[in-house]
């Protein structure tokens, strides 16, 4: 298993908010939006630098969808910013049609998606939102795993034509990939090199993917792990030279089972090699409150669930 | 400048455009596109700096957005008697791999067209937000948008409202077809909407009202008197009385024909009611 160490923790809203100030500084067109949520958001230093690129729309998410779409008419590319919950529940009638069936280039970034969310409760910790933003025809949808590749995302969809979807969350959590990195919509990340079994995980998963490698390496098991943090387009590609060579999938992700990557990676299987796969998710609930990391272990969003999930899929081979 | 005359022809040919296009395929809203053809018309004509060679970006003219999609039928041909697509296509509405369907969309790529509208509430957020591009590239051009009076029930409009007079969107002309009439019933009976000039302007918007809406002369008085109140830190909203089903006296005033299209014997006597003018598409 190869070793991954990081140097802090830290939100990937912060990675978000890193990426919106370079942006700022390299790109006149980019505009950013927010509901009332700019702490949140971390989106104070692109304000405090193009306070004339920045529109406060206040508590009216609706209404914030629909200037963004009118902003890109334009040639702007709006950016905007709520929870996960209020970016796409709320508004996904505004998403679908002023936004995705319209074609316009708007980036829905989405903080607080999750879980991880805490102690606000279910009513702001959406579990949904990864199926309902896919399920929309164009719509890109993008989940990083910690600061570096949030960072390094917001940057590269200023540069992709049409609707993007881009999740982040609340909690710090390692940062550990590259602040070099390229990010490649649509390209998996491959973080372990296995044999014996295909471990794919999106956002805040993908450390605890990397922490059940290691005590799976204990076992004597070796786990091929890749980071998917493109949703839609999935790199299909990267899953079934994974799955051909290990026969077996474990997916981990902070969403519920229905809709989310495991549903994306299932039917790519089940079109291609059908292959057993097991599915670390929120199994059709509602979350509660709770500090993130009890939230996690209680819904079983851990490398402890994605060593059990690896166990029984591996029997099933 | 086109001659009254002209334009009052033109007005008459859309109505029959109207007619045509819904009773070819049973089915389109009537009631209310009758209703805004001098608005469209007038707008199109005589109103807005526009440039039919289409580009989605609109830098440099004036722009206008329908929100209340489904009176696609008028704006199909006011486009397209403008110049902006075959007047011919106009025989395509609501047909399987049509560029005008049922309400407009920029999906299949027909010019003119700059937002999908017919879920309504949406069409002065995208406004805004379009006339928010134009201050920033510092494109003195106007925006205009048009909304059905039974369309101001949905509460993203309200969220809009705020907004445009809060953060001064002074390039923005937001008209309301005045009818009265939603498919339901009348606006009154369905949910009243008030008083809606004390609404708008107690919102921080600058009111204006077109009593006659379905009078040319007057249409492009009121949207020229708009214009010249543009620019002055309001919003302006213009309250267009109108009448649905304008122009054919059986449709006028009833909410009947809002989503209805007349069989034969109804089209010709629309069409009698309103002799070709500048030759049927």
């Amino acid at each position: 298993m190869k070793k991954y160490t990081y140097t802090e923790k830290i939100d990937t809203r912060s990675g978000f908010g890193a990426g919106l100030t370079e942006l700022g500084r390299t790109n006149p067109n980019v505009v950013a939006l927010c509901a009332d949520l700019v702490g949140s958001l971390k989106m104070q230093d692109f304000i405090n630098e193009n306070p004339e690129r920045f529109f406060q729309i206040g508590i009216a998410e609706a209404n914030m969808m629909g200037i963004a779409a009118g902003l890109t008419i334009g040639g702007k590319i709006p950016f905007t910013g709520t929870f996960a919950n209020f970016s796409t529940g709320r508004v996904y009638d505004q998403i679908r049609q002023s936004i995705a069936y319209s074609d316009k280039n708007v980036k829905i970034c989405a903080s607080h998606a999750g879980l991880t969310l805490g102690e606000d409760g279910a009513t702001h910790q959406i579990l949904e939102d990864i199926g309902l933003m896919k399920m929309l025809p164009g719509m890109t949808v993008i989940n990083p795993c910690d600061f570096n590749q949030t960072k390094a995302a917001t940057i590269a969809i200023a540069e992709h034509h049409g609707p993007v979807y881009l999740r982040f969350g609340r909690p710090a959590v390692p940062n550990f990939t590259p602040a070099d990195q390229k990010f490649e919509i649509g390209k998996a990340v491959k973080i372990n090199d296995g044999s014996d079994v295909t471990i794919i995980a999106t956002g805040h998963l993908v450390w605890e993917a990397i922490l059940a490698g290691e005590k799976l390496a204990e076992q004597g098991i070796s786990a091929d792990i890749l980071d998917i943090h493109t949703i839609k387009p999935l790199d299909e590609e990267a899953i079934l030279a994974s799955v051909s060579k290990t026969g077996c999938v474990v997916t981990a992700e902070e969403h519920n089972f229905l809709g989310g990557l495991g549903e994306s990676v299932a039917r790519t299987l089940a079109t291609n090699t059908p292959a057993p796969q097991e599915f670390v998710a929120t199994q059709d609930t509602f979350g509660e409150s709770g500090t993130p990391a009890q939230l996690m272990d209680k819904y079983g969003l851990n490398s402890e669930a994605i060593v059990k999930a690896v166990t029984k899929v591996l029997k099933r081979k | 400048m086109p001659e009254t005359q002209q334009l009052n022809d033109l007005t008459t040919q859309v109505r029959r455009d109207i007619v045509r296009m819904v009773h070819k395929v049973n089915s389109g809203h009537p009631g209310g596109s009758l209703g805004c053809a001098e608005f469209f018309v007038a707008l199109y004509n005589e109103i807005m700096e526009l440039d039919t060679d289409f580009k989605m970006d609109g830098i440099g003219e004036d722009l206008f957005f329908l929100s209340n999609g489904h009176i696609s039928p008028v704006f199909y041909s006011v486009l397209a008697r403008r110049g902006y697509f075959p007047v011919e296509e106009l025989n395509t509405f609501r047909l399987i791999d049509s560029r005008l369907q049922g309400h407009p969309t920029t999906h299949e790529g027909l010019p003119g067209v700059r937002i999908a509208s017919g879920s309504l509430g949406q069409g002065m957020s995208v406004a805004i937000g379009a006339a928010l591009a134009k201050k920033l590239n510092k494109d003195n051009h106007i925006v205009y948008s048009l909304h059905g009076d039974g369309e101001l029930q949905e509460g993203q409009n309200w969220e809009a409202i705020m907004y445009a007079a809060g953060n001064k969107v002074d390039n923005l002309i937001s008209t309301i077809d005045l009818n009265g009439q939603q498919i339901d019933g009348a606006t009154n009976d369905v949910l009243p909407l008030g008083d809606l000039k004390q609404k708008f302007e107690a919102f921080g918007w600058d009111v204006m009202e077109i009593e006659k809406g379905n009078d040319l002369e007057a249409v492009i008085a009121g949207l020229k008197e708009a214009k010249s109140r543009t620019g002055k830190g309001k919003p302006v909203c213009i309250l267009l009385h109108t009448v649905m089903g304008h122009g054919v006296d059986f449709m006028m005033g009833t909410h009947a024909w809002h989503g209805k299209a007349p069989n034969d014997e109804q089209l010709e006597k629309a069409l009698a009611q309103n002799p070709e003018t500048l030759g049927d598409y």
